[in-house]
């Protein structure tokens, strides 16, 4: 890990504490965009993290950059920082400018498709996308859209330039809007993608397993401390055996959430390795399901209130799991590679590694 | 917190070349199909095999050339066993030697025990079982009574060891015994480890068959056997200390999630090249818990290679690995009709039988299920 990687780890650390109270997380419930925060950490570098040096990022490691997010997940920031960093990757890839202000990124289902064409001077950008992270706060989405040869294209789009946007939201309240875009862009606002189709969803999906593993840390951390405080029988219950194993389980599904967080790295790294994404962020949705289940089991009653933070951590890890892909479209991908028929190649598609670089068709 | 620090294991292209000479290796030796075996769900005991194996120099990799081994990572040692593990490699001769028994000796040992002993163990020539249940002593290791008396020029040894796989066939038994009164104070206080030779006069080996009918497990009774000074590892008292490092190695290597692969390998070859949506959607679940449980375990050998302290990710490992094994007949039985049979010619009925039978044990030996949650909250300071 790098001195840059360290000091932005301890900058986000402090300035999430600092700007992720329960004031600021009641009002982006109710609907309010958190500006100070979101100043905070566009000051601080954090939202260029993952954009390259020569585009006036920070150019720091994918695998650091996940780190990042799951400080920021533990802390439950309302914010896009995954998507806004996903999008400015994607902008950079392709050449075009990176400016200030968040950014989310579309489409995000597997079934949908936006288009693009060259038109005189410019572009035109046609579709509609749902389940859209927080569009109706940022300052443009980066689309990943086709050309008629299904050439895949990044175009910014101011998100002022959005011909209808319909409010919709996720357990945890975030936004995930419908768009729908019809839009003319000047000639700068959009270039081919020198990646995959799949890259900007393998991205994502490598990011919110980031973020789970960081629910999952938080949501550890509370049932810890609160079953330390709670005295039941005459004995704090984190005396109690039952509740003993039941933490060390939840302990051990954060684990592999983590351990999920590094395979999800490798597997972008090498340009991606569908795989490998689609295993860690099956594996770490699952682990979000049992892992929220068991921290409320552990708190009782009152980790059922709206006061008490742990939902804070719980309601996203039931959101994450799904976007990106949840278990029923990523676990058939990962079987694909395996279920071939013959018996012997399944260790070696298992083991199968890639030299970094070499892309692979869809 | 950092009982969930699994730091991304390092790139080794060594590793990598290994991996395909290792199973280039498999193929000559074991043949194309995997082999039937009857002796367990790790694979077999063959003196021969491991031989060959330490001739390759994949026994000891990670020792001082000074002891026989290869000073090579831990990295490439994982590769070298679960690429074993995979192939059903008959690798239970040389496995807890190997894993165990020779870094015990290396960490603790006296000079002359690692000379006598450790290049063995890294030739393939040199077996070890283990020594601490007992017939009232399982989870609670710090209830054994096998006891050794300091007498003229060593020890006297008395008491009962169980569930000792392979003691008749194995040259040493790292013994854990009582060498001083308990102390209610300090219950890990008072043990010792010796390196037992398994020819010493005084030592009965009693087989247990176990319910698949197997008898690679033992009862080793101690009959006043003599132990010279010279068989003490380590300092005397010390043996709970020097017991933990040892769990880590055992506990989380990829035996802990491979036991039952022969099952799935089995079940993925009959369910062919067009499986169906529900077998897609659990056999790719089955193996998205396998890749990610490698990453975690290649993970830890990362960790002990650069001498951190791994006990809590190696007892996850195993808690996870083992209860994604013991799912696998209920894998199987969901997705194809077909019934266990221990005799049949059919790989998936032989194999769902045997790894039906085995799959009770794989939470249980190497620390309970129960054992590892409790140290598991024990580090998460809940205890």
């Amino acid at each position: 890990m790098s001195d840059v990687t360290r000091m932005l780890e301890d900058t986000a650390e402090r300035l999430l504490r600092e700007h992720c109270t329960r004031a600021v997380h009641a009002e982006a419930e109710a609907g309010i965009w958190p500006a100070a925060l979101w100043q905070a950490l566009e000051e601080s570098g954090l939202t260029l993290a993952l954009t390259p040096e020569e585009a006036g990022g920070a150019g720091l490691p994918l695998l650091d950059v996940l780190g990042l997010l799951r400080i920021a997940a533990r802390h439950a920031a309302p914010v896009p920082l995954a998507e806004t960093l996903c999008g400015n990757w994607l902008a950079a890839a392709c050449g075009l400018a990176v400016e200030p202000g968040a950014v989310s990124i579309a489409p995000v289902m597997r079934s949908e498709t936006l288009r693009i064409a060259p038109i005189e001077g410019g572009w035109r950008l046609t579709g509609r996308a749902t389940r859209v992270p927080w569009a109706r706060h940022v300052a443009r989405l980066a689309v990943l859209a086709l050309d008629e040869d299904g050439a895949p294209h990044v175009a910014l789009v101011p998100r002022a330039a959005l011909a209808t946007l319909s409010r919709q939201q996720n357990i945890a309240l975030e936004p995930r809007d419908t768009i729908t875009i019809d839009a003319s862009l000047p000639a700068h606002a959009a270039a081919p993608f020198p990646g995959a189709v799949h890259a900007a969803r393998a991205l994502g999906a490598a990011m919110r397993t980031a973020q789970i593993a960081g629910g999952l840390e938080r949501a550890l951390e509370l049932c810890v401390s609160y079953s330390q405080q709670r005295v039941q029988f005459g004995r704090t219950i984190s005396k109690f055996q039952a509740i003993q194993h039941n933490l060390a389980t939840l302990a051990a599904e954060a684990a592999a959430a983590s351990a999920a967080v590094g395979l999800a790295a490798e597997g972008i790294a090498g340009g991606p390795d569908l795989l490998l994404v689609a295993a860690a962020k099956g594996r770490a949705s699952e682990a979000a399901s049992i892992g929220a289940a068991i921290a409320h089991q552990s708190h009782g009653a009152i980790g059922f209130t709206w006061e008490y933070p742990l939902n804070l951590a719980t309601r996203r890890l039931w959101s994450w799991r799904d976007e990106f892909g949840n278990e029923a479209e990523w676990y058939p991908i990962v079987a694909d590679p395996v279920l071939t028929g013959d018996a012997a190649a399944i260790w070696p598609a298992m083991t199968r590694r890639r030299a970094p670089g070499t892309a692979e068709a869809a | 917190m950092d009982a969930l620090r699994f730091p991304a294991p390092p790139i080794s292209p060594a590793a990598d070349a290994l991996r395909l000479e290792v199973r280039d290796f498999l193929r000559s030796e074991l043949g194309a199909a995997p082999r039937r075996d009857r002796s367990g769900t790790l694979g077999g005991f063959s003196p021969e095999f491991s031989r060959k194996v330490g001739a390759r120099g994949w026994l000891g990799m990670t020792w001082p050339r000074a002891y026989g081994g290869h000073e090579r990572s831990m990295l490439e040692r994982y590769v070298v066993m679960e690429e074993m593990l995979a192939a059903g490699a008959p690798i239970n001769a040389h496995n807890v030697a190997d894993r165990q028994s020779g870094p015990l000796l290396l960490r603790y040992g006296t000079e002359e025990q690692r000379r006598e002993v450790v290049p063995r163990i890294a030739a393939g020539d040199c077996y070890f079982c283990i020594g601490m249940s007992e017939p009232d002593s399982g989870s609670d290791l710090a209830s054994v009574r096998t006891r050794a008396v300091a007498v003229e020029g060593g020890w006297r040894v008395n008491g009962t060891k169980i569930w000792t796989s392979y003691a008749e066939r194995c040259h040493y038994m790292i013994l854990f015994c009582r060498t001083a009164e308990a102390d209610p104070k300090d219950r890990q206080a008072g043990f010792t480890q010796f390196l037992v030779d398994m020819k010493a006069p005084g030592i009965l080996i009693n087989p247990i068959r176990n319910l698949a009918g197997d008898t690679n497990f033992n009862e080793v009774v101690f009959q006043d056997t003599f132990l010279p000074a010279a068989a003490v590892i380590g300092t005397p008292g010390n043996a709970w200390r020097q017991l933990t490092s040892e769990l880590a190695l055992e506990r989380s290597g990829p035996d802990r999630f491979l036991a039952g692969f022969k099952l799935f390998r089995a079940l993925v070859g009959q369910l062919g090249a067009a499986p169906g949506e529900r077998a897609r959607m659990a056999a790719g679940r089955h193996v998205a818990h396998m890749m990610v449980l490698r990453q975690m375990s290649r993970s830890v050998a990362g960790m002990l290679e650069q001498g951190e302290e791994a006990a809590l990710q190696g007892a996850m490992v195993k808690d996870l690995g083992t209860t994604l094994d013991q799912g696998l007949p209920d894998l199987a039985r969901l997705l194809l009709p077909v019934e266990a049979d221990p005799e049949s010619e059919e790989e998936l009925a032989a194999a769902l039988a045997d790894v039906t039978q085995h799959a009770p044990s794989f939470s249980i030996r190497g620390g309970t299920r129960e054992i590892l949650r409790s140290t598991i909250a024990r580090g998460l300071g809940l205890r």
